[in-house]
Protein backbone atom coordinates (compact mmCIF):
# COMPACT_ATOMS: atom_id res chain seq x y z
CA UNK A 1 0.00 0.00 0.00
CA UNK A 2 1.41 3.36 -0.96
CA UNK A 3 1.57 6.00 1.73
CA UNK A 4 1.62 9.06 -0.46
CA UNK A 5 0.58 12.08 1.55
CA UNK A 6 -1.08 14.54 1.35
CA UNK A 7 -4.11 13.40 -0.61
CA UNK A 8 -4.83 15.10 -3.91
CA UNK A 9 -8.10 16.96 -4.42
CA UNK A 10 -9.54 14.14 -6.47
CA UNK A 11 -8.65 11.56 -3.83
CA UNK A 12 -10.12 13.77 -1.16
CA UNK A 13 -13.36 13.86 -3.12
CA UNK A 14 -13.35 10.09 -3.66
CA UNK A 15 -12.84 9.55 0.05
CA UNK A 16 -15.26 12.14 1.34
CA UNK A 17 -18.26 10.98 -0.73
CA UNK A 18 -18.56 7.52 0.91
CA UNK A 19 -17.31 8.91 4.25
CA UNK A 20 -20.03 11.55 4.26
CA UNK A 21 -22.63 8.97 3.28
CA UNK A 22 -21.59 6.61 6.06
CA UNK A 23 -21.56 9.45 8.57
CA UNK A 24 -25.01 10.63 7.58
CA UNK A 25 -26.75 7.28 7.13
CA UNK A 26 -24.85 5.04 9.52
CA UNK A 27 -23.01 6.83 12.33
CA UNK A 28 -25.40 9.73 12.88
CA UNK A 29 -28.46 7.44 13.07
CA UNK A 30 -26.77 5.42 15.81
CA UNK A 31 -26.06 8.54 17.83
CA UNK A 32 -29.75 9.31 17.44
CA UNK A 33 -30.78 5.84 18.62
CA UNK A 34 -28.68 6.35 21.74
CA UNK A 35 -30.21 9.77 22.27
CA UNK A 36 -33.76 8.50 21.98
CA UNK A 37 -33.02 5.52 24.20
CA UNK A 38 -32.04 8.03 26.86
CA UNK A 39 -35.18 10.09 26.53
CA UNK A 40 -38.58 9.47 28.01
CA UNK A 41 -41.54 8.15 26.06
CA UNK A 42 -44.26 10.69 25.36
CA UNK A 43 -47.59 10.53 23.63
CA UNK A 44 -46.80 12.85 20.79
CA UNK A 45 -45.48 12.87 17.26
CA UNK A 46 -42.70 11.65 17.24
CA UNK A 47 -43.45 9.68 20.41
CA UNK A 48 -40.57 10.69 22.67
CA UNK A 49 -39.51 13.76 24.64
CA UNK A 50 -36.78 15.64 22.83
CA UNK A 51 -33.47 15.41 24.66
CA UNK A 52 -31.76 18.32 23.02
CA UNK A 53 -32.46 20.48 20.04
CA UNK A 54 -29.84 22.11 17.81
CA UNK A 55 -31.46 25.48 18.50
CA UNK A 56 -30.49 25.31 22.18
CA UNK A 57 -26.80 25.55 21.39
CA UNK A 58 -24.14 24.38 23.79
CA UNK A 59 -25.46 26.15 26.86
CA UNK A 60 -28.77 24.39 26.39
CA UNK A 61 -26.93 21.13 25.86
CA UNK A 62 -25.59 21.00 29.42
CA UNK A 63 -28.95 21.76 30.86
CA UNK A 64 -30.56 19.01 28.83
CA UNK A 65 -27.83 16.49 29.60
CA UNK A 66 -28.93 16.55 33.21
CA UNK A 67 -32.43 15.49 32.13
CA UNK A 68 -31.13 12.39 30.36
CA UNK A 69 -32.69 9.35 31.88
CA UNK A 70 -31.58 5.79 32.08
CA UNK A 71 -35.15 4.80 32.90
CA UNK A 72 -35.73 2.94 29.65
CA UNK A 73 -32.52 0.97 30.11
CA UNK A 74 -33.51 0.15 33.68
CA UNK A 75 -36.92 -0.91 32.40
CA UNK A 76 -35.50 -3.13 29.66
CA UNK A 77 -33.00 -4.79 31.99
CA UNK A 78 -35.42 -5.37 34.83
CA UNK A 79 -38.31 -6.47 32.63
CA UNK A 80 -38.66 -10.24 32.65
CA UNK A 81 -40.07 -10.30 29.15
CA UNK A 82 -37.04 -8.60 27.62
CA UNK A 83 -34.63 -10.56 29.72
CA UNK A 84 -36.12 -13.85 28.56
CA UNK A 85 -36.30 -12.54 24.99
CA UNK A 86 -32.56 -11.79 25.03
CA UNK A 87 -31.83 -15.14 26.63
CA UNK A 88 -33.96 -17.14 24.25
CA UNK A 89 -32.48 -15.26 21.24
CA UNK A 90 -29.01 -16.17 22.42
CA UNK A 91 -30.02 -19.77 23.12
CA UNK A 92 -31.77 -20.29 19.78
CA UNK A 93 -29.02 -18.54 17.83
CA UNK A 94 -26.28 -20.54 19.60
CA UNK A 95 -28.09 -23.83 19.06
CA UNK A 96 -28.80 -23.03 15.41
CA UNK A 97 -25.18 -21.93 14.86
CA UNK A 98 -23.83 -25.17 16.35
CA UNK A 99 -26.17 -27.26 14.18
CA UNK A 100 -25.22 -25.21 11.11
CA UNK A 101 -21.56 -25.99 11.79
CA UNK A 102 -22.34 -29.70 12.11
CA UNK A 103 -24.12 -29.70 8.75
CA UNK A 104 -21.73 -27.37 6.95
CA UNK A 105 -18.46 -29.02 7.98
CA UNK A 106 -18.87 -32.33 6.16
CA UNK A 107 -20.33 -30.49 3.20
CA UNK A 108 -17.43 -28.03 2.99
CA UNK A 109 -14.98 -30.91 3.45
CA UNK A 110 -16.53 -32.87 0.60
CA UNK A 111 -16.48 -29.72 -1.56
CA UNK A 112 -12.79 -29.18 -0.86
CA UNK A 113 -12.02 -32.81 -1.76
CA UNK A 114 -13.86 -32.60 -5.07
CA UNK A 115 -11.84 -32.47 -8.32
CA UNK A 116 -10.49 -28.98 -9.04
CA UNK A 117 -12.71 -28.27 -12.04
CA UNK A 118 -15.82 -29.01 -9.97
CA UNK A 119 -14.99 -26.74 -7.11
CA UNK A 120 -15.87 -23.34 -8.59
CA UNK A 121 -19.24 -24.69 -9.66
CA UNK A 122 -19.84 -26.19 -6.21
CA UNK A 123 -18.99 -22.89 -4.51
CA UNK A 124 -21.38 -21.07 -6.85
CA UNK A 125 -24.06 -23.64 -6.04
CA UNK A 126 -23.50 -23.14 -2.33
CA UNK A 127 -23.79 -19.35 -2.50
CA UNK A 128 -26.63 -19.06 -5.01
CA UNK A 129 -29.47 -19.76 -2.52
CA UNK A 130 -28.24 -16.81 -0.48
CA UNK A 131 -29.18 -14.56 -3.38
CA UNK A 132 -32.67 -15.95 -3.78
CA UNK A 133 -35.06 -13.92 -1.73
CA UNK A 134 -34.91 -14.54 1.96
CA UNK A 135 -38.71 -14.34 2.24
CA UNK A 136 -39.15 -16.91 -0.49
CA UNK A 137 -36.86 -19.36 1.27
CA UNK A 138 -38.80 -18.94 4.51
CA UNK A 139 -42.04 -19.28 2.58
CA UNK A 140 -40.75 -22.56 1.17
CA UNK A 141 -40.37 -23.89 4.70
CA UNK A 142 -43.88 -22.80 5.66
CA UNK A 143 -45.09 -24.89 2.71
CA UNK A 144 -43.01 -27.83 3.91
CA UNK A 145 -43.59 -27.69 7.65
CA UNK A 146 -47.26 -26.76 8.09
CA UNK A 147 -49.61 -29.36 9.56
CA UNK A 148 -51.06 -29.86 6.08
CA UNK A 149 -47.62 -29.20 4.57
CA UNK A 150 -45.60 -31.30 2.17
CA UNK A 151 -43.44 -33.10 4.75
CA UNK A 152 -46.44 -34.19 6.80
CA UNK A 153 -48.24 -35.24 3.61
CA UNK A 154 -45.29 -37.35 2.56
CA UNK A 155 -44.83 -38.99 5.96
CA UNK A 156 -48.56 -39.69 6.28
CA UNK A 157 -48.79 -41.25 2.83
CA UNK A 158 -45.76 -43.43 3.56
CA UNK A 159 -47.50 -44.53 6.73
CA UNK A 160 -44.58 -43.43 8.92
CA UNK A 161 -46.81 -41.29 11.12
CA UNK A 162 -50.50 -41.44 11.98
CA UNK A 163 -51.08 -37.79 12.80
CA UNK A 164 -49.34 -34.71 11.35
CA UNK A 165 -46.21 -33.65 13.19
CA UNK A 166 -46.51 -30.25 14.80
CA UNK A 167 -43.31 -28.56 13.65
CA UNK A 168 -44.64 -25.29 12.26
CA UNK A 169 -44.98 -22.48 14.82
CA UNK A 170 -42.48 -24.08 17.19
CA UNK A 171 -38.88 -23.30 18.08
CA UNK A 172 -37.87 -26.28 15.96
CA UNK A 173 -39.20 -24.53 12.87
CA UNK A 174 -37.24 -21.39 13.81
CA UNK A 175 -34.06 -23.47 14.14
CA UNK A 176 -34.62 -25.07 10.73
CA UNK A 177 -35.25 -21.62 9.25
CA UNK A 178 -32.03 -20.17 10.68
CA UNK A 179 -29.93 -23.17 9.63
CA UNK A 180 -31.36 -23.11 6.13
CA UNK A 181 -30.98 -19.37 5.67
CA UNK A 182 -27.46 -19.03 7.02
CA UNK A 183 -25.89 -22.29 5.81
CA UNK A 184 -24.03 -20.56 2.93
CA UNK A 185 -22.41 -18.18 5.46
CA UNK A 186 -20.95 -21.18 7.26
CA UNK A 187 -19.98 -23.22 4.21
CA UNK A 188 -17.95 -20.48 2.56
CA UNK A 189 -15.35 -19.68 5.26
CA UNK A 190 -15.05 -23.39 6.12
CA UNK A 191 -14.47 -24.27 2.49
CA UNK A 192 -11.85 -21.52 2.15
CA UNK A 193 -9.96 -22.85 5.16
CA UNK A 194 -10.25 -26.52 4.13
CA UNK A 195 -9.41 -25.99 0.49
CA UNK A 196 -6.10 -24.38 1.40
CA UNK A 197 -4.92 -27.35 3.43
CA UNK A 198 -1.98 -29.25 2.07
CA UNK A 199 -3.13 -32.84 1.31
CA UNK A 200 0.40 -34.13 1.87
CA UNK A 201 -0.07 -33.52 5.60
CA UNK A 202 -2.82 -36.14 5.67
CA UNK A 203 -0.75 -38.52 3.56
CA UNK A 204 2.20 -38.11 5.89
CA UNK A 205 -0.05 -38.78 8.87
CA UNK A 206 -1.44 -41.95 7.34
CA UNK A 207 2.07 -43.12 6.33
CA UNK A 208 3.03 -42.73 9.96
CA UNK A 209 0.12 -44.92 10.95
CA UNK A 210 -2.52 -42.40 11.99
CA UNK A 211 -6.11 -43.50 11.48
CA UNK A 212 -8.34 -41.20 9.41
CA UNK A 213 -10.15 -40.40 12.65
CA UNK A 214 -6.96 -39.26 14.39
CA UNK A 215 -5.74 -37.19 11.47
CA UNK A 216 -9.16 -35.57 11.14
CA UNK A 217 -9.05 -34.34 14.75
CA UNK A 218 -5.35 -33.50 14.86
CA UNK A 219 -4.87 -32.01 11.40
CA UNK A 220 -8.04 -31.14 9.50
CA UNK A 221 -10.01 -29.55 12.34
CA UNK A 222 -7.19 -27.48 13.92
CA UNK A 223 -6.15 -26.12 10.53
CA UNK A 224 -9.76 -25.18 9.76
CA UNK A 225 -10.04 -23.19 12.98
CA UNK A 226 -10.01 -19.69 11.38
CA UNK A 227 -12.80 -20.78 9.06
CA UNK A 228 -14.78 -22.28 11.93
CA UNK A 229 -14.57 -19.07 13.96
CA UNK A 230 -15.49 -16.87 11.00
CA UNK A 231 -18.45 -19.11 10.15
CA UNK A 232 -19.70 -19.20 13.74
CA UNK A 233 -19.58 -15.41 13.87
CA UNK A 234 -21.24 -14.88 10.48
CA UNK A 235 -24.16 -17.09 11.47
CA UNK A 236 -24.53 -16.25 15.14
CA UNK A 237 -24.59 -12.45 14.94
CA UNK A 238 -27.35 -11.98 12.36
CA UNK A 239 -29.29 -14.92 13.84
CA UNK A 240 -29.54 -13.27 17.28
CA UNK A 241 -31.27 -10.22 15.81
CA UNK A 242 -33.40 -12.15 13.33
CA UNK A 243 -36.97 -10.92 12.89
CA UNK A 244 -38.48 -12.55 9.80
CA UNK A 245 -37.72 -16.17 10.73
CA UNK A 246 -39.25 -16.20 14.25
CA UNK A 247 -42.13 -14.08 13.00
CA UNK A 248 -43.11 -16.34 10.11
CA UNK A 249 -41.97 -19.78 11.30
CA UNK A 250 -42.18 -19.43 15.08
CA UNK A 251 -45.23 -19.61 17.25
CA UNK A 252 -46.71 -16.69 19.13
CA UNK A 253 -44.70 -17.85 22.15
CA UNK A 254 -41.36 -17.89 20.32
CA UNK A 255 -39.47 -15.03 21.92
CA UNK A 256 -36.66 -13.41 19.99
CA UNK A 257 -35.25 -9.97 20.57
CA UNK A 258 -35.53 -8.78 16.97
CA UNK A 259 -39.22 -9.56 17.12
CA UNK A 260 -39.63 -7.78 20.48
CA UNK A 261 -37.92 -4.71 19.05
CA UNK A 262 -40.20 -4.77 16.02
CA UNK A 263 -43.34 -5.11 18.14
CA UNK A 264 -42.22 -2.42 20.57
CA UNK A 265 -41.66 -0.11 17.67
CA UNK A 266 -44.53 -0.79 15.29
CA UNK A 267 -47.27 -2.04 17.63
CA UNK A 268 -46.61 -0.31 20.96
CA UNK A 269 -45.01 2.76 19.36
CA UNK A 270 -42.64 3.00 22.32
CA UNK A 271 -39.60 4.40 20.54
CA UNK A 272 -37.34 4.96 23.54
CA UNK A 273 -37.78 1.37 24.66
CA UNK A 274 -37.24 0.04 21.14
CA UNK A 275 -34.04 2.12 20.96
CA UNK A 276 -32.81 0.85 24.31
CA UNK A 277 -33.52 -2.73 23.17
CA UNK A 278 -31.46 -2.04 20.03
CA UNK A 279 -28.53 -0.56 21.98
CA UNK A 280 -28.45 -3.49 24.39
CA UNK A 281 -28.58 -5.91 21.47
CA UNK A 282 -25.61 -4.14 19.89
CA UNK A 283 -23.65 -4.37 23.13
CA UNK A 284 -24.50 -8.06 23.29
CA UNK A 285 -23.25 -8.62 19.74
CA UNK A 286 -20.00 -6.71 20.19
CA UNK A 287 -18.89 -9.34 22.71
CA UNK A 288 -18.54 -12.24 20.22
CA UNK A 289 -16.85 -9.81 17.80
CA UNK A 290 -14.24 -8.97 20.44
CA UNK A 291 -13.68 -12.66 21.15
CA UNK A 292 -13.22 -13.22 17.42
CA UNK A 293 -10.80 -10.30 17.20
CA UNK A 294 -8.68 -11.80 20.02
CA UNK A 295 -8.75 -15.19 18.35
CA UNK A 296 -7.56 -13.61 15.11
CA UNK A 297 -4.68 -11.94 16.93
CA UNK A 298 -3.69 -15.29 18.41
CA UNK A 299 -3.78 -16.95 14.99
CA UNK A 300 -1.58 -14.21 13.57
CA UNK A 301 0.85 -14.49 16.48
CA UNK A 302 1.14 -18.24 15.96
CA UNK B 1 -6.86 -40.36 2.92
CA UNK B 2 -6.18 -38.79 -0.45
CA UNK B 3 -7.92 -36.01 -2.26
CA UNK B 4 -10.75 -37.24 -4.39
CA UNK B 5 -14.36 -38.07 -3.82
CA UNK B 6 -15.34 -41.21 -2.03
CA UNK B 7 -18.96 -42.42 -2.25
CA UNK B 8 -19.34 -41.05 1.26
CA UNK B 9 -18.39 -37.56 0.06
CA UNK B 10 -20.75 -37.83 -2.89
CA UNK B 11 -23.58 -38.77 -0.56
CA UNK B 12 -22.85 -35.74 1.64
CA UNK B 13 -22.78 -33.44 -1.37
CA UNK B 14 -26.08 -34.84 -2.62
CA UNK B 15 -27.73 -34.50 0.79
CA UNK B 16 -26.33 -31.01 1.43
CA UNK B 17 -27.26 -29.56 -1.91
CA UNK B 18 -30.59 -31.37 -1.79
CA UNK B 19 -31.31 -29.63 1.50
CA UNK B 20 -30.42 -26.28 -0.08
CA UNK B 21 -32.31 -26.69 -3.33
CA UNK B 22 -35.34 -28.98 -2.82
CA UNK B 23 -37.38 -26.36 -0.90
CA UNK B 24 -36.75 -23.75 -3.62
CA UNK B 25 -37.55 -26.29 -6.35
CA UNK B 26 -40.83 -27.10 -4.63
CA UNK B 27 -41.84 -23.44 -4.55
CA UNK B 28 -41.23 -23.28 -8.30
CA UNK B 29 -43.01 -26.58 -8.96
CA UNK B 30 -46.12 -25.63 -7.01
CA UNK B 31 -46.42 -22.32 -8.82
CA UNK B 32 -47.72 -24.42 -11.75
CA UNK B 33 -50.35 -26.03 -9.55
CA UNK B 34 -53.95 -25.62 -10.67
CA UNK B 35 -55.29 -26.15 -7.17
CA UNK B 36 -56.07 -23.17 -4.97
CA UNK B 37 -54.61 -25.07 -2.03
CA UNK B 38 -50.88 -24.61 -2.22
CA UNK B 39 -49.90 -28.02 -0.89
CA UNK B 40 -52.41 -30.08 -2.85
CA UNK B 41 -51.32 -30.92 -6.39
CA UNK B 42 -54.26 -30.46 -8.76
CA UNK B 43 -52.56 -30.65 -12.15
CA UNK B 44 -50.47 -28.34 -14.31
CA UNK B 45 -51.65 -24.80 -14.87
CA UNK B 46 -50.26 -21.34 -15.48
CA UNK B 47 -53.34 -19.57 -14.14
CA UNK B 48 -51.48 -18.06 -11.17
CA UNK B 49 -49.15 -16.21 -13.50
CA UNK B 50 -52.17 -14.83 -15.32
CA UNK B 51 -53.80 -13.68 -12.09
CA UNK B 52 -50.48 -12.21 -11.03
CA UNK B 53 -50.53 -9.78 -13.91
CA UNK B 54 -54.03 -8.68 -12.96
CA UNK B 55 -52.99 -7.94 -9.40
CA UNK B 56 -52.57 -4.17 -9.48
CA UNK B 57 -51.09 -3.85 -5.97
CA UNK B 58 -48.49 -6.50 -6.61
CA UNK B 59 -47.46 -4.95 -9.93
CA UNK B 60 -47.11 -1.54 -8.32
CA UNK B 61 -44.97 -3.00 -5.54
CA UNK B 62 -42.83 -4.81 -8.11
CA UNK B 63 -42.23 -1.64 -10.10
CA UNK B 64 -41.38 0.22 -6.88
CA UNK B 65 -38.89 -2.50 -5.92
CA UNK B 66 -37.24 -2.47 -9.34
CA UNK B 67 -36.82 1.31 -9.32
CA UNK B 68 -35.47 1.31 -5.76
CA UNK B 69 -33.07 -1.52 -6.64
CA UNK B 70 -31.76 0.24 -9.76
CA UNK B 71 -31.24 3.57 -7.99
CA UNK B 72 -29.62 2.10 -4.90
CA UNK B 73 -27.41 -0.27 -6.91
CA UNK B 74 -26.14 2.66 -9.01
CA UNK B 75 -25.42 4.76 -5.91
CA UNK B 76 -23.87 1.79 -4.11
CA UNK B 77 -21.54 1.09 -7.02
CA UNK B 78 -20.37 4.68 -7.19
CA UNK B 79 -19.84 5.11 -3.43
CA UNK B 80 -18.59 1.57 -2.84
CA UNK B 81 -15.94 1.87 -5.55
CA UNK B 82 -14.74 5.17 -4.07
CA UNK B 83 -14.59 3.55 -0.62
CA UNK B 84 -12.65 0.56 -1.97
CA UNK B 85 -10.11 2.90 -3.59
CA UNK B 86 -9.79 4.87 -0.37
CA UNK B 87 -9.06 1.75 1.66
CA UNK B 88 -6.80 0.04 -0.86
CA UNK B 89 -4.89 2.92 -2.42
CA UNK B 90 -4.86 6.00 -0.22
CA UNK B 91 -2.52 4.73 2.48
CA UNK B 92 -3.23 6.19 5.89
CA UNK B 93 -5.81 8.90 6.34
CA UNK B 94 -7.53 10.27 9.43
CA UNK B 95 -10.13 7.99 10.99
CA UNK B 96 -9.33 5.13 8.59
CA UNK B 97 -10.31 2.49 11.16
CA UNK B 98 -13.62 4.21 11.86
CA UNK B 99 -14.23 4.49 8.12
CA UNK B 100 -13.53 0.79 7.53
CA UNK B 101 -15.61 -0.16 10.57
CA UNK B 102 -18.62 1.86 9.49
CA UNK B 103 -18.23 0.54 5.95
CA UNK B 104 -18.22 -3.15 6.86
CA UNK B 105 -20.44 -3.10 9.97
CA UNK B 106 -23.71 -3.39 7.99
CA UNK B 107 -22.46 -6.77 6.68
CA UNK B 108 -23.09 -8.42 10.05
CA UNK B 109 -25.36 -6.01 11.88
CA UNK B 110 -28.96 -7.19 12.40
CA UNK B 111 -31.19 -5.43 9.90
CA UNK B 112 -33.74 -4.43 12.53
CA UNK B 113 -31.12 -2.18 14.13
CA UNK B 114 -30.09 -0.52 10.86
CA UNK B 115 -33.73 -0.03 9.95
CA UNK B 116 -34.64 1.44 13.31
CA UNK B 117 -31.65 3.81 13.28
CA UNK B 118 -32.46 5.06 9.77
CA UNK B 119 -36.12 5.58 10.59
CA UNK B 120 -35.24 7.63 13.66
CA UNK B 121 -32.89 9.72 11.52
CA UNK B 122 -35.55 10.45 8.91
CA UNK B 123 -38.13 11.31 11.54
CA UNK B 124 -35.60 13.45 13.41
CA UNK B 125 -34.76 15.39 10.26
CA UNK B 126 -38.42 15.71 9.34
CA UNK B 127 -37.97 13.93 6.00
CA UNK B 128 -41.07 12.34 4.49
CA UNK B 129 -40.45 8.66 4.02
CA UNK B 130 -40.84 7.23 0.54
CA UNK B 131 -38.83 6.19 -2.49
CA UNK B 132 -35.61 8.06 -1.64
CA UNK B 133 -35.47 7.02 2.00
CA UNK B 134 -35.65 3.36 0.98
CA UNK B 135 -32.93 4.03 -1.61
CA UNK B 136 -30.77 5.61 1.11
CA UNK B 137 -31.24 2.60 3.39
CA UNK B 138 -30.46 0.08 0.66
CA UNK B 139 -27.44 2.06 -0.51
CA UNK B 140 -25.95 1.97 2.99
CA UNK B 141 -26.26 -1.81 2.90
CA UNK B 142 -25.26 -2.24 -0.76
CA UNK B 143 -22.18 -0.06 -0.78
CA UNK B 144 -20.34 -2.33 1.65
CA UNK B 145 -20.92 -5.33 -0.65
CA UNK B 146 -19.63 -3.35 -3.63
CA UNK B 147 -16.63 -2.21 -1.58
CA UNK B 148 -15.79 -5.82 -0.63
CA UNK B 149 -15.86 -7.00 -4.26
CA UNK B 150 -13.97 -4.03 -5.71
CA UNK B 151 -11.39 -4.01 -2.92
CA UNK B 152 -10.66 -7.69 -3.56
CA UNK B 153 -10.08 -6.85 -7.21
CA UNK B 154 -7.80 -3.93 -6.37
CA UNK B 155 -5.82 -6.08 -3.94
CA UNK B 156 -5.04 -8.64 -6.65
CA UNK B 157 -4.22 -5.92 -9.16
CA UNK B 158 -0.92 -5.73 -11.03
CA UNK B 159 0.30 -2.18 -10.43
CA UNK B 160 3.14 -2.52 -12.95
CA UNK B 161 0.74 -1.73 -15.82
CA UNK B 162 -0.11 1.61 -14.26
CA UNK B 163 3.54 2.30 -13.51
CA UNK B 164 4.54 1.49 -17.09
CA UNK B 165 1.90 3.87 -18.41
CA UNK B 166 3.14 6.54 -16.04
CA UNK B 167 6.73 6.03 -17.21
CA UNK B 168 5.54 6.41 -20.78
CA UNK B 169 4.10 9.80 -19.88
CA UNK B 170 0.39 9.10 -19.56
CA UNK B 171 -1.58 11.52 -17.39
CA UNK B 172 -3.24 10.16 -14.21
CA UNK B 173 -6.67 10.69 -15.80
CA UNK B 174 -5.60 8.76 -18.90
CA UNK B 175 -4.18 5.92 -16.78
CA UNK B 176 -7.38 5.70 -14.80
CA UNK B 177 -9.56 5.70 -17.91
CA UNK B 178 -7.63 3.27 -20.06
CA UNK B 179 -6.06 0.93 -17.48
CA UNK B 180 -7.54 1.07 -14.00
CA UNK B 181 -11.20 1.37 -14.94
CA UNK B 182 -11.26 -1.48 -17.50
CA UNK B 183 -9.47 -3.72 -14.99
CA UNK B 184 -11.94 -3.14 -12.16
CA UNK B 185 -15.06 -2.80 -14.35
CA UNK B 186 -16.02 -6.50 -13.98
CA UNK B 187 -15.84 -6.20 -10.19
CA UNK B 188 -17.95 -3.04 -10.34
CA UNK B 189 -20.51 -4.79 -12.51
CA UNK B 190 -20.61 -7.76 -10.14
CA UNK B 191 -20.95 -5.35 -7.21
CA UNK B 192 -23.81 -3.57 -8.95
CA UNK B 193 -25.67 -6.84 -9.44
CA UNK B 194 -25.11 -7.86 -5.82
CA UNK B 195 -26.40 -4.51 -4.56
CA UNK B 196 -29.34 -4.84 -6.94
CA UNK B 197 -30.36 -8.28 -5.66
CA UNK B 198 -29.88 -7.25 -2.02
CA UNK B 199 -32.16 -4.28 -2.51
CA UNK B 200 -34.73 -6.36 -4.39
CA UNK B 201 -34.74 -8.88 -1.56
CA UNK B 202 -34.72 -6.64 1.48
CA UNK B 203 -37.82 -6.60 3.63
CA UNK B 204 -36.76 -5.32 7.05
CA UNK B 205 -34.97 -2.08 6.14
CA UNK B 206 -37.63 -1.25 3.55
CA UNK B 207 -40.37 -1.67 6.18
CA UNK B 208 -38.69 0.86 8.45
CA UNK B 209 -37.80 3.39 5.76
CA UNK B 210 -40.87 3.29 3.53
CA UNK B 211 -43.83 5.57 3.84
CA UNK B 212 -47.44 5.31 2.72
CA UNK B 213 -47.62 4.59 -0.99
CA UNK B 214 -44.09 3.22 -1.25
CA UNK B 215 -44.65 -0.46 -0.56
CA UNK B 216 -41.97 -2.71 -2.01
CA UNK B 217 -42.48 -6.22 -3.35
CA UNK B 218 -41.03 -8.07 -0.32
CA UNK B 219 -43.32 -6.01 1.94
CA UNK B 220 -46.31 -7.03 -0.18
CA UNK B 221 -45.20 -10.67 -0.22
CA UNK B 222 -44.71 -10.62 3.55
CA UNK B 223 -48.21 -9.36 4.24
CA UNK B 224 -49.66 -11.96 1.84
CA UNK B 225 -47.66 -14.76 3.49
CA UNK B 226 -48.95 -13.69 6.90
CA UNK B 227 -52.52 -13.91 5.62
CA UNK B 228 -52.02 -17.43 4.32
CA UNK B 229 -50.46 -19.39 1.51
CA UNK B 230 -51.65 -18.72 -2.01
CA UNK B 231 -50.21 -20.12 -5.24
CA UNK B 232 -49.83 -16.52 -6.40
CA UNK B 233 -46.92 -16.15 -3.97
CA UNK B 234 -45.32 -19.20 -5.59
CA UNK B 235 -45.73 -17.61 -9.01
CA UNK B 236 -44.18 -14.27 -8.01
CA UNK B 237 -41.42 -16.15 -6.16
CA UNK B 238 -40.64 -18.16 -9.28
CA UNK B 239 -40.33 -14.98 -11.33
CA UNK B 240 -38.03 -13.44 -8.70
CA UNK B 241 -35.88 -16.58 -8.54
CA UNK B 242 -35.59 -16.46 -12.33
CA UNK B 243 -34.59 -12.80 -12.28
CA UNK B 244 -31.97 -13.31 -9.59
CA UNK B 245 -30.68 -16.43 -11.32
CA UNK B 246 -30.26 -14.51 -14.55
CA UNK B 247 -28.42 -11.62 -12.90
CA UNK B 248 -26.14 -14.03 -11.03
CA UNK B 249 -25.38 -15.80 -14.26
CA UNK B 250 -24.68 -12.44 -15.90
CA UNK B 251 -22.37 -11.46 -13.01
CA UNK B 252 -20.33 -14.64 -13.30
CA UNK B 253 -20.17 -14.44 -17.09
CA UNK B 254 -19.01 -10.81 -16.96
CA UNK B 255 -16.38 -11.68 -14.39
CA UNK B 256 -15.14 -14.66 -16.40
CA UNK B 257 -15.18 -13.05 -19.85
CA UNK B 258 -13.07 -10.07 -18.94
CA UNK B 259 -10.75 -11.46 -16.31
CA UNK B 260 -8.35 -13.53 -18.49
CA UNK B 261 -8.25 -10.95 -21.27
CA UNK B 262 -6.64 -8.26 -19.12
CA UNK B 263 -4.22 -10.43 -17.20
Amino acid sequence: MSARAPLSTLRRLALSAPALWLFLFFLAPFALVLKIALSKPAISQPPYEPVFAWADGFSGLWEKLSTLSLDTFALVISDDLYFSAYLSSLRLAALATALTLLIAFPLALAMSRAPKHWRTALVMLAIAPFWTSFLIRIYAWIMLLKDEGLINKLLLSLGLIDAPLQIFATEGAVLIGIIYSYLPFMILPLYNALERQDPSLLEAASDLGATPFTSFWTITVPLARPGIFAGLLLVFIPAVGEFVIPDLLGGSDTLMIGRSLWNEFFDNRDWPTASAVAILLLVLLILPLLIYERQQMKEVAR
Amino acid sequence: MKRGLTPFHLAILALGFGFLYVPIALVVLYSFNSSRLVTVWGGFSTQWYVSLFANEQLLQAASMSLRVALASAALSTLLGTCAAFALQRFGRFPARTLFAGALYAPLVMPEVIIGLALLLLFVGLGIDRGFWTIVAGHTTLGLCFVAVVVQARLAGFDRSLEEAAQDLGASPARIFRSITLPLIAPAMAAGFLLAFTISLDDFVIASFTSGPGSTTLPMRIYSQVRLGLTPEINAISTLLIGLVGLSLLAASVINRLKAPAVR
